[in-house]
Parts: C-alpha cells; sequence; structure tokens
C-alpha cells in the first residue's frame, strides 16, 4: 500500500488506531520500572479508610502504592535471580534426584482445551444465524487458537472468517496471536490472509481483540472486538460489544471499501443457568462507512441496519 | 435430598447419611459386595506398631447423587492412626487402584524416602504395589496423611495420625492437655465433579466457582450510601487492575459440600459428653481448596496445640485454618447440645458438627457472615503502616496477648507509630529478617499479575472476614511455642527469599513467577540455620507447607514465635521463619491449596 493509502488507512481507522495505543498501553503493565516509584508522589499516610486510600491513589499502579511511613525498602538494580539457591542442581540432577526422567509433572506442563460459543445466534427477520466461537488447545502460555465466524442465511453459508492463530502470552493479561485467516464468501473471493493481532483483558475489565491482517497483492485489514461484561445480578449479565473492521484496499466483489468499511454495536443480555450455559436476547446495530458504505449504496443495500437477536453463549 | 437454607445462600447440605448404604440399600444388593461401600462418619481407629492400609474406589454419595472416591480401608476420612512417639513403625500401604497412588505423612519428620511424595521421595505406589513405609516417631501431636498423587487428596484420601506423647523420659507433651474426651474433627471438602474437570474450568473462566461478584446492584448501593463518586473510587483499583475484589477462594459451594469427619452438615456429626468434662477437639483442615473459620458460638476454645506442638494455651472464639494446618482445642461445654460451625472463607457454605450430650440432638446453626471485599492492604500490604500499633507486635506480644489479638485485627486503627530507628541497627545483619523487598527476575513477566512492594509484616491480622466481627479471633501473632522454637537458637547463616506468586486471569500459581516445571530446587546444607523469607505478591492466602523438617516462625523483628509445618501466608504480607534440616534428601514445599501446589506453587528443597 502506498504512503497515501496509508495515510488514509489511519485516517479511517482512527478510532481503531486510538484503541491500539490505549491496548499497547496497557500491554506495557508489566514494566519493571513501573515499581521504583518514590516516597515523593505516594499518597499521604493520612487514610482513614480504604475509599479515601483509592481515592488518593488515584492513578497509580499497585505498585506505586507505598506509604511515607514504610520501613520496607524497594530493590535497587537488577531483579533476584530465581536460580540462586539451586547451587547448579536441577530437578533431574545433583543429590538424591530419582534416576530418569523427571516423573512429577504439574499442571503447569499440561494441556489444556475450551471452546467458547460466544455468540450464536439468530435473528428471524432477516432469518440470519451468526456464528462467533473460539476454541483453544494448549498451555499457560502457548496455545493453538481457532476462531471462527460467520453468517448463515437462508440455511446456507453466506460467510464465514476462520483464524488459526499461535498464541503465545505477551503478558499478565495479553496474549499476541499470529498466524493465517480464511475468509470464504457465498457470493464473492475467497481471501487469506497473514494475522498479527493481540487478544487479552484491558484495564477496568475490556476483552479486546485487536487483529491487523496482511493478504495478497497488499492487500490490509484491521480488526476491533471490544467487549464487556456487566452484572447486573450474579447471573444476569448485560454484554456490550464493538466491533470495528477496516480495510486498506477496496475489495469491490467482496463489496468492501477500503478505509473504515463496517461497525456492529450490540447489547445482549443473558442469563447464565450456569456460567457455561446462558441463553440471551440481544440488539445490534451495523454500519458500514465510506467506500464500503459506497458499494452498498451502488448495489441497493442498506448501509445501517439493527437487528434483534436470540443466542445461547457457551463454552466448555 | 435434604436441604435447608442457610440466611445468605442455599447450597447443598448433603445427605444425612452421607454413605451409599442407606439412601440406595439395592446397588449394594445388585453389587452383592457390602464391602464395597464408603463408611463415613468418625472413621475406625488403628493403632500399633503394624498398620495395613489399602487404597481403593468405593462408591458414596453426599449429594444424591453416587460417585466413586479414591478411599483408605473404605473410609471417608481414613482410618484414624494413633501411634505412639518413640515407636518404628511399619505401615503397608497397598494399591488397589488402577493408576498410581502415594501417603504422605504430613508434618512428620522422617527419612525422605517415606515421604510419600511421587517424583521426589520415591517412584509412587504402581496398582496391585504394596509399599512398605517404616518409619520412627520422633514428635507427638496432632497430624494427618493424605495422598500425594493427582487429586486423590481431594476424592477421599485424608484421615488423622495422633502420636501419642511417650509416657516419661522426653516426653514433650506430657500431661500438659488433660482432657476427658477427645475427638478428632476433620474438616475437608468434596465435589461432585472429576476434580481435573473442575480444574480445567478454572483455566478457562478463573471465577467460574465465584457467585459473589460485584454487581450494579451492588454500585448503585454504595452510591446511596457513599455517593456517586464513592462507589466509584471504590471499584477504582479493582477495576483499573483487573483484580477481582471478591476473589476469596477459587472454589466455592457451587461445586463444594463441606464435610466434618465426613459427615455433610445435614448429616451432622455429633461428639458426645457428659456436662463438666472437657473435651479435646482435633481441628484437621484435610480439605482440598478450603479454609474454614471455626467456632463453636457459646463456647471459648482454649487452643493448645498449633500443628501438633505446643502452645502458649491461648482462649480464642473463633479461628482460621488452611488445607494442612491442624490445631487442638479445650472446651468446656456447658449446654445440652453445642454446634460446632466451620463456615468457608468465602462464606458460600459451611460444614458443621454438633457437641451433644446425646445422639440426635442439635444445636442452632449460626447465619454465614457477609461476604467482604478484600481491602487495599490486601492488595499492596502495609498502607497505614505508620498507623499501626507495632508495639502489639514485636517481642512481647505473646505477654500482651489480650493486646495483640483483636484490637489490633483491624488495619486501620490504633495510633502510635513506631520509629523503627529507635531499636538502632542490629549486631547481625541476620538478626532480624531483611526488610528490602527482591522481586525475582521472573516475576516480570505473563505468570505473575501482582508485586507487592511494601508488603505488611505484622502477624496480628485474622484476616478478610474475620476482622472487627465482635469475636477473639486467633492470629499468628498469638501463637507462641512452648518448647521446640529454641531447640536451636543459632542465628540464620543466610536468607532464602522467596515470592509466592500468581495470575488469577490464566490461572497459575508459582514461586517468583516460576511454576514447578520452569524451578530448579532450593539447596540447603544439612544442619545449617537458614530464613526463609515468604512474601505474598497474591491477594489470596496460601497455606505453605515445607516437608521434612520444621518452620520455626519468627516476627519482623527476629523474635521466635511458634514451630509449624504448615504457615498461611496472608495477601501482601512478608513472614519470615527459621529451619535447620536435618534430614538429607530431596523434599517438596508447596502451597497447601491442591489446586495452587498442582498449577505450579511447588518446589523441591535439596539437602545435602
Amino acid at each position: 500500500m502506498s504512503v497515501k493509502e496509508f495515510a488514509r488507512f489511519c485516517l479511517g481507522a482512527g478510532v481503531i488506531g486510538g484503541l491500539l495505543f490505549s491496548a499497547s498501553v496497557f500491554a506495557q503493565q508489566d514494566d519493571p520500572h513501573a515499581m521504583h516509584a518514590k516516597d515523593a508522589d505516594v499518597p499521604s499516610q493520612e487514610h482513614t479508610d480504604d475509599r479515601s486510600a483509592a481515592r488518593a491513589m488515584g492513578h497509580a499502579t499497585m505498585e506505586h502504592a507505598t506509604s511515607n511511613h514504610g520501613d520496607m525498602q524497594m530493590q535497587g538494580g537488577d531483579a533476584r535471580d530465581p536460580h540462586a539457591y539451586s547451587d547448579g542442581y536441577t530437578l533431574t540432577e545433583g543429590p538424591y534426584a530419582l534416576p530418569g526422567p523427571r516423573q512429577l509433572k504439574l499442571a503447569d506442563e499440561h494441556r489444556f482445551w475450551s471452546l467458547l460459543g460466544d455468540r450464536l445466534e439468530y435473528d428471524a427477520d432477516n432469518d440470519v444465524t451468526t456464528f462467533d466461537l473460539q476454541g483453544w488447545y494448549g498451555t499457560t502460555y502457548d496455545r493453538l487458537v481457532i476462531k471462527l465466524e460467520g453468517d448463515a442465511v437462508d440455511g446456507r453459508l453466506a460467510e464465514s472468517q476462520t483464524d488459526l492463530l499461535w498464541g503465545h502470552a505477551l503478558n499478565a493479561y495479553f496474549d499476541t496471536q499470529l498466524g493465517v485467516r480464511l475468509d470464504q464468501y457465498d457470493e464473492g473471493t475467497g481471501r487469506e490472509w497473514l494475522a498479527f493481532g493481540i487478544q487479552g483483558l484491558a484495564p477496568y475489565w475490556f476483552e479486546l481483540d485487536l487483529t491487523a491482517y496482511l493478504g495478497e497483492g497488499g492487500r490490509t485489514a484491521l480488526s476491533l472486538e471490544a467487549e464487556y461484561e456487566l452484572l447486573l445480578t450474579q447471573r444476569l449479565i448485560l454484554q456490550p460489544r464493538a466491533e470495528l473492521t477496516a480495510y486498506g484496499k477496496d475489495d469491490a466483489v467482496n463489496g468492501l471499501g477500503s478505509g473504515l468499511s463496517d461497525v456492529a454495536l450490540g447489547l445482549r443480555l443473558r442469563y447464565e443457568f450456569s456460567r457455561q450455559f446462558a441463553p440471551y436476547v440481544g440488539i445490534e446495530w451495523n454500519g458500514t462507512f465510506g467506500a464500503t458504505a459506497d458499494q452498498a449504496r451502488a448495489n441497493g443495500d442498506a448501509t445501517k441496519d439493527t437487528r434483534y437477536v436470540a443466542g445461547i453463549r457457551f463454552w466448555f | 435430598m435434604k436441604t435447608f437454607s442457610a440466611t445468605r445462600r442455599h447450597f447443598v447440605q448433603g445427605l444425612v447419611a452421607g454413605g451409599v448404604l442407606a439412601s440406595f440399600p439395592a446397588l449394594l444388593h445388585a453389587g452383592g459386595r457390602l464391602e464395597n461401600q464408603t463408611h463415613t462418619g468418625t472413621a475406625p481407629v488403628l493403632s500399633g506398631q503394624s498398620i495395613d492400609l489399602v487404597v481403593a474406589e468405593t462408591p458414596v454419595n453426599f449429594t444424591g447423587v453416587i460417585r466413586m472416591a479414591t478411599t483408605i480401608n473404605g473410609s471417608i476420612p481414613a482410618p484414624t492412626l494413633r501411634l505412639r512417639e518413640g515407636d518404628e513403625v511399619t505401615i503397608r500401604v497397598t494399591n488397589r487402584l488402577k493408576v498410581p497412588t502415594s501417603i504422605h505423612w504430613h508434618g512428620i519428620i522422617l527419612p525422605f524416602q517415606m515421604d510419600g511424595v511421587p517424583g521426589i521421595s520415591f517412584r509412587g505406589i504402581a496398582p496391585g504395589e504394596t509399599f512398605v513405609y517404616r518409619f520412627k516417631l520422633q514428635q507427638s501431636g496432632t497430624y494427618w496423611y493424605h495422598s500425594h498423587s493427582g487429586f486423590q487428596e481431594m476424592t477421599g484420601m485424608y484421615g488423622a495420625l495422633i502420636v501419642e506423647p511417650r509416657e516419661g523420659r522426653g516426653s514433650r507433651e506430657g500431661d500438659r492437655i488433660r482432657a476427658d474426651r477427645d475427638y478428632v474433627v476433620q474438616l475437608s471438602d468434596w465435589t461432585d465433579e472429576d476434580p481435573m474437570s473442575v480444574f480445567a474450568k478454572l483455566k478457562v473462566q478463573s471465577d467460574v466457582y465465584n457467585f459473589n461478584q460485584p454487581t450494579v446492584g451492588d454500585f448503585f448501593r454504595d452510591v446511596s450510601t457513599q455517593g456517586f463518586s464513592g462507589a466509584l473510587d471504590k471499584r477504582q483499583m479493582w477495576n483499573q487492575m483487573r483484580m477481582n475484589p471478591t476473589d476469596l477462594a477459587d472454589l466455592s459451594a457451587a461445586t463444594l459440600t463441606y464435610l466434618m469427619n465426613g459427615r455433610t452438615p445435614a448429616g451432622n456429626w455429633t461428639g458426645l459428653f457428659t456436662p463438666g468434662e472437657r473435651v479435646r477437639l482435633r481441628f484437621i483442615n484435610a480439605a482440598s481448596n478450603s479454609f474454614y473459620d471455626v467456632r463453636i458460638p457459646g463456647l471459648t476454645m482454649a487452643v493448645v496445640q498449633a500443628d501438633g506442638q505446643n502452645i502458649e494455651p491461648v482462649e480464642v472464639d473463633e479461628f482460621r485454618f488452611g488445607p494442612g494446618e491442624t490445631y487442638d482445642v479445650l472446651v468446656e461445654p456447658k449446654d445440652e447440645a453445642h454446634t460446632i460451625f466451620a463456615q468457608s472463607m468465602e462464606r458460600t457454605g459451611f460444614a458443621r458438627g454438633t457437641l451433644a450430650v446425646g445422639d440426635g440432638l442439635s444445636a442452632p446453626v449460626p447465619a454465614l457472615d457477609p461476604v467482604e471485599w478484600l481491602t487495599m492492604a490486601d492488595m499492596m500490604g502495609q498502607m497505614d503502616h505508620g498507623k499501626m500499633d507495632r508495639g502489639a507486635m514485636g517481642h512481647d506480644a505473646a505477654q500482651n496477648k489480650d493486646h495483640a489479638g483483636m484490637e489490633h485485627g483491624s488495619m486501620h486503627h490504633g495510633s502510635m507509630a513506631m520509629d523503627h530507628s529507635q531499636h538502632g541497627m542490629p549486631q547481625n545483619s541476620l538478626a532480624k529478617p531483611s526488610q528490602t523487598v527482591n522481586h525475582a527476575r521472573t516475576e516480570y513477566g505473563p505468570s505473575v499479575d501482582m508485586r507487592v512492594d511494601r508488603p505488611r509484616t505484622n502477624l496480628d491480622d485474622p484476616g478478610i472476614g474475620l476482622r472487627n466481627n465482635g469475636r477473639r479471633v486467633l492470629t499468628l501473632a498469638d501463637l507462641k511455642s512452648l518448647d521446640g522454637v529454641l531447640d536451636d537458637s543459632r542465628l540464620p547463616v543466610r536468607e532464602i527469599e522467596l515470592h509466592l506468586t500468581g495470575n488469577m486471569e490464566r490461572y497459575s500459581w508459582s514461586f517468583d513467577g516460576l511454576e514447578f516445571g520452569k524451578s530448579t530446587p532450593v539447596a540447603m546444607k544439612h544442619g545449617e540455620r537458614v530464613r526463609v523469607i515468604l512474601q505474598n505478591d497474591t491477594m489470596m492466602t496460601h497455606p505453605m507447607h515445607l516437608h521434612g523438617m520444621w518452620s520455626d516462625l519468627e516476627d519482623d523483628q527476629g523474635s521466635l514465635r511458634v514451630r509449624r509445618h504448615t504457615i498461611p501466608v496472608q495477601p501482601a504480607q512478608r513472614i519470615s521463619f527459621l529451619t535447620t534440616p536435618h534430614d538429607l534428601g530431596r523434599w517438596a514445599w508447596h502451597c497447601h491449596l491442591l489446586f495452587h501446589m498442582d498449577a505450579g506453587m511447588f518446589r523441591e528443597v535439596v539437602v545435602s
């Protein structure tokens, strides 16, 4: 993509860019230097309760939260070597180690799997079934991640998007994801992309999933999903959701234009009969923008619509 | 299934009988093998110097559904072993499971090959095999034993181990504790689910069993009492840090049924007494993942032993203990019936039994206490350090027990600030535990979601949910060993600082951010005096159990307090203990919350 195209892309996806920046900030929560706050900028010791303490702390991370009266010293210089106490021994070498390969393996070396059906819903007005599934298999820090999202209309798969990714822990709350995405259109041309993104939990409990794509012929795309869960009760949960997609190039055959192409804003209310099974009802607003909207208009399609859905959310 | 409602929450109270026989006699006839049922309730007692134990799967029914338990001699709890100090005992353990098993003698000082941790002390006990444990008992008191393989402990493999003091010469316990009745009160927890599937769920969604999460309703309730900005402030830190203030336990009554001596609350385990008698209760927390807050409404408990070790008796209304810990208490019941009430720390359920003058009697069962949010101090340590009365935590805390316990449980009152500079520098820099927080390099990665830079070091906090509750609650500061801790009065030659770490979102637990598989052993020299500093960089309390040697807890001034085998370390707390490894070999060291251990909060210790 040319510099000009790129500039337009950035402009079109300004909102996404802002969020991307925020996400990258969140991703840096583990900066070790963040902890070396000195007493100068700490709250006063006059707290009389947690509430005022919280207020006084303001933007402090927990590492900054200190007291003027603390007699604890913070470490200076390099962080401690976690193997310093081992005298060079390992779990399989050194005195009294049982011979042979290591026998004791705990869950940190096990692989787990999960399948989340975040949205499996039906829009009766338009006879559209939407699915949004994510599965993973692997360890705590390295996983094979599969994301499957799409629509079926009149019982036919209209379009779908499949991400096959290697998820690797970036920090406490975010994973990087690297892999491919395969797009399938009932009417249109399938696309293949390289995918790179981050997914995780941002401060204030926002679930974020941000992915950049690079396709054939210099195609680029960016997608952002954000979800939040508002517990009305322990089981009745309101989930606002936003999804933004932008493309770097026009893709007329698939009805996509460069720049911010579409935005979906949803609100779903679910009842968790168990944490793993929850039917829901929801409302979703969809809008297309820019060149994508132009194409929709040219095809006589609406550029904005509001849909009512009912579905189930589940996971194993 | 019989259930009755607790004031705050309904939870499974369980079947009255507990065993399979009462509810499903047909099953047994169909199976035709009567010995196949699981016995629940007061465990049978085995004593002598030669013991035979058989591990097998047997059916059990605590909640209305039949599940297979892993049992020892077909009993939950497993048989109570009453052994004698000074005896050399031979215990043959036969494995009739399809998978390997093991038994660990929790708190017993013995050669490492007898310690029963598969992969560290021995190879485990293969299916069909009999392993012979042989060791000499060098101590007395209340201990317990359990499987150290997989999640077998969670499915029923735990029992009491009582070592009677040897009469006369060399007896530590001597005749100090006199009681007319002597009961083991073993608390545990049970899930009908497969423990591995429970663990796997936590891996997917770590708050899956928490039904006490902050809601919109709570927010508006706070708005009405504290104003809008007040309610926002209360949540600001938690939300920003992605920490849940009600994350008090990983599991809850949503999956657990709480048991007392293998009986559900409805099953009401009963210990009999005659009015005027003094009753000794040997409380053992044999739960997989539950801290219990224990009290007997109307009775004061005199705590006389902690982890089998004699302490200066301390009178309390209530104590909290975590998996692995034991407390012996003396009570003098006066009414016809007294409820033994053990609510779980996260306040979703309770274990319950009764002390009564006859079978079938019961006393009122208290309501569960409300769920309290964790405080900033639980997240960040000594926020209010300057406002706390440090005098109550120093050398004279023991002499000052009335003062130390309840009144200073709160982080937020007391007015006397102590200036540590008044003490001057100690002669030996190792006389007092280091106050310098040293995070490991590996704490700055995906395995750790929180680090505490100003931990609290006071021992007199009863913990979340027990502060200022109007009852006198035991704290670590109340415990003072009568003997043992001063066996070795040498100063430590070095310090080992380890941080308890975790990532709740990923459900990973570790030391220094390194799960067991990535860790290296902690090497100790035989006979050396070492100080271990444990700093809790998480929001949960971890009962830390070091195998093979004692953990002599000291206060933050380096004054030895109490000998333990399992020390609970509270959120954002930094504690230290001294130890002298007298036995060579490899030993396990881990959080005794079974899931934390299995997630990787586990280290090896090499003594050479």
